[in-house]
């Protein structure tokens, strides 16, 4: 009895290919904001002249990329279970970035651990308050007060 | 070599001070617990910690950062050795005999051992230190513009080089890192470039965001839904000392690593990181039964430990003696002694000698320092790592945006340092190599200066390279690297190269 041929494999999208256009898109953008600024001359380069070499390298390396991308992992292969969760994570230090300046650093980071450690962790709330509470305030005495380093306060001097 | 051992003696009186003594003290007890958290390796906690070190004397601040960088070089391989979580990057080839030692129940030789090497490679690396800098400072005086152009490009050649995985990919990170330092003000014209009309983008990217956002934030993205760690038995102080046949074994792997890890380390690049696989892949191949490496050999151990803290120290040298950051985290230092108006550089070690000798007694100081805390204090250490990673990770994420808002009492640093962990965490996801940006980013201005003098010193022509012998001998060095690089991709060879077999290749 003979096997029947494999059904020929699909041509999917590697990671590498991917990834290589990318560095070239980004390559792209750079000499094209690049236009701005004068190239000058050899004897005589001016601002624009090692961004449009940077360009040209990154758009080559991009090709390179993609060109030796073959065997690389297919795209649909690739593991993104805890993506949802890095982007909850980055949104809520993104959040916190935002109010450090209007609500002071004391709220915002007893805030942004009790966000963290009560919501996405869902931790015990007495060691929720402690922690977010605590950290934020013992940090402040050991940063602000005995180092002196400038730490934001909320309008209401906290 | 009177000279040399009067300036130690004036080294030693400022490093024996009990401030310093004191600092250099906290700065090894910071870097272990540093080294031992995942996601803070020793740049992100030497960024951390680099606003706190504003207000104090330089000679001081250097002695406190450098003491968090060997810290945390030997506090990644007690969680190697202990529980197989590196720390650091560096630890990762002492995962694999230090755990398999601490399955078998021998934990105590291998933290011991890993002490011993450590303390060993780093004392032997501040002699090389205290030998080869104020020579390659003196050599240095003959740079100009095209052999700081050499030096740089040779630089991130062997970066590519040592790396040992996709070569464009390396090279691709490389080139985004020295796009990244093109952002603001260009010195030369006065042109902003890049700067999407923010004004704190005028001044630049600073390495400290980008550094703690690549390395720091991109690693707790990819481990946040991991839970708590399971922690082996502390070893008691009797159980640590290693059999007189194990320190036998390790004699040769500790000489041996203490030298590949210090000549790796005055190269630009990650060097600890390189060393310490290096030194993994020449014991196991000039071992007599290389088929206890996996298994438990003390050697696989002792040769990366010391390889990692001899790099750690030898990556000094071209900081302290040509101005030329060899690794993010040297930038990161070179960026705490100029905040005090202290130029590293040629003229450092005879403008500056208490700095410099300061600084490198301070080092004998802090092995011993480190060598006296460690061993005694492993369980104490490993306590740590009992704090389940739910409440470890918000806190260190906390850190994060302190330490870098703090830098420059920007909010600007924090977003950039957000971006970079969105990107670091993407490149990694597609396999990328993150060390070259961080170094891109340092040496772009450098490298953009450096390039464009010597083109205008030779009215337009790039023959100024090869005019010029220790510029040619630099560029032929980094041209020889990267052609042996391509070869496996130009001819599809089934031979491995040296780099594979050495372990370079992606550790399993």
């Amino acid at each position: 009895m003979t096997e029947s041929p494999a059904p020929p494999a699909k041509r999917q999208l590697r990671s590498d290919q991917i990834s290589g256009l990318m560095l070239a898109a980004l390559a792209l953008y750079v000499w094209w904001m690049n236009r701005a600024y004068p190239i000058g001359t050899l004897a005589e380069p001016g601002p624009g002249y090692v961004p449009l070499l940077l360009a040209i390298f990154m758009g080559a390396m991009g090709l390179l990329v993609v060109l030796g991308g073959g065997k690389s992992q297919p795209l649909a292969a690739m593991e993104w279970s805890e993506a949802k969760r890095a982007v909850a994570l980055l949104v809520a230090c993104g959040v916190a970035a935002y109010a450090l300046e209007r609500l002071g650093y004391r709220i915002t980071m007893a805030a942004l651990l009790i966000f963290f450690l009560g919501v996405m962790e869902r931790r015990k709330p007495m060691m929720v308050a402690g922690v977010g509470i605590g950290f934020s305030v013992v940090t402040y005495y050991l940063f602000a007060t005995l180092l002196r380093v400038p730490l934001p306060v909320s309008p209401w001097g906290v | 070599m009177l000279e040399t051992f009067n300036s130690l003696l004036l080294g030693f009186s400022v490093a024996l001070q009990p401030q310093i003594l004191m600092y250099a003290f906290i700065g090894c007890l910071i870097g272990t617990l540093v080294g031992m958290l995942p996601g803070v390796g020793p740049l992100a906690g030497i960024s951390m910690l680099l606003p706190a070190t504003f207000g104090l004397n330089p000679i001081v601040a250097i002695v406190l950062l450098s003491g968090v960088y060997y810290g945390a070089m030997y506090g990644g391989s007690t969680t190697s050795i202990l529980i197989r979580l590196p720390g650091e990057a560096a630890s990762v080839m002492t995962c694999i005999d230090g755990y398999a030692m601490t399955q078998q129940g021998r934990a105590g030789p291998a933290l011991a051992i890993a002490a011993i090497g450590s303390f060993v490679a780093g004392t032997l690396g501040v002699l090389g230190l205290m030998l080869l800098a104020p020579t390659l400072a003196t050599f240095a005086l003959r740079f100009g513009p095209p052999e700081y152009t050499a030096l740089l490009l040779m630089g991130l050649l062997v970066l590519a080089y040592m790396t040992g995985g996709s070569i464009p990919k390396t090279l691709a990170m490389a080139g985004f890192g020295l796009m990244l330092g093109m952002i603001g003000i260009d010195a030369m014209s006065g042109y902003t470039r890049f700067s999407f009309e923010v004004i704190e983008l005028a001044d630049g990217i600073g390495i400290v965001p980008v550094a703690v956002g690549l390395f720091g934030i991109s690693e707790i993205l990819l481990t946040a839904s991991q839970h708590s760690l399971k922690l082996p038995k502390n070893p008691s102080l009797r159980e640590l000392m290693p059999s007189r046949t194990e320190l036998k074994q390790s004699i040769g792997p500790i000489a041996r690593g203490s030298a590949v890890g210090f000549l790796i380390g005055i190269i630009p690049g990650s060097a600890h990181i390189i060393s310490s696989f290096i030194s993994y892949g020449i014991e196991r191949r000039i071992s007599k039964t290389p088929e206890r490496f996996g298994n438990g050999a003390i050697e696989g151990v002792a040769g990366p430990e010391s390889a990692n803290n001899a790099a750690a120290t030898g990556a000094f040298i071209p900081m302290m003696a040509l101005g030329i950051p060899t690794s993010p985290v040297t930038a990161v230092m070179i960026a705490a002694i100029m905040v005090h108006g202290i130029a590293p550089g040629p003229m450092l070690i005879a403008q500056q000698p208490e700095l410099f000798w300061g600084f490198v007694a301070s080092m004998y100081v802090g092995n011993v320092v480190l060598l006296i805390l460690n061993l005694p204090m492993v369980g104490l250490f490993v306590s740590l790592l009992r704090i389940p990673y739910a409440y470890l990770y918000p806190c260190i994420l906390a850190f994060c945006i302190l330490g870098c808002y703090s830098v420059s009492n920007s909010v600007v640093d924090v977003w950039i340092m957000l971006a970079m962990g969105g990107v670091g965490y993407v490149l990694r996801k597609f396999g990328f190599d993150l060390a070259p940006v961080a170094l891109g980013l340092v040496l772009a201005p450098m490298l953009e200066l450096s390039l464009r003098q010597s083109l205008a010193m030779s009215a337009g022509s790039y023959a100024i390279f090869i005019e010029r012998p220790i510029a040619v001998v630099m560029l032929g060095l980094g041209a020889l690297m990267l052609l042996i690089s391509l070869k496996p991709l130009l001819f599809k060879s089934q031979k491995k190269d040296w780099r594979s077999t050495v372990g370079l290749d992606e550790p399993s």
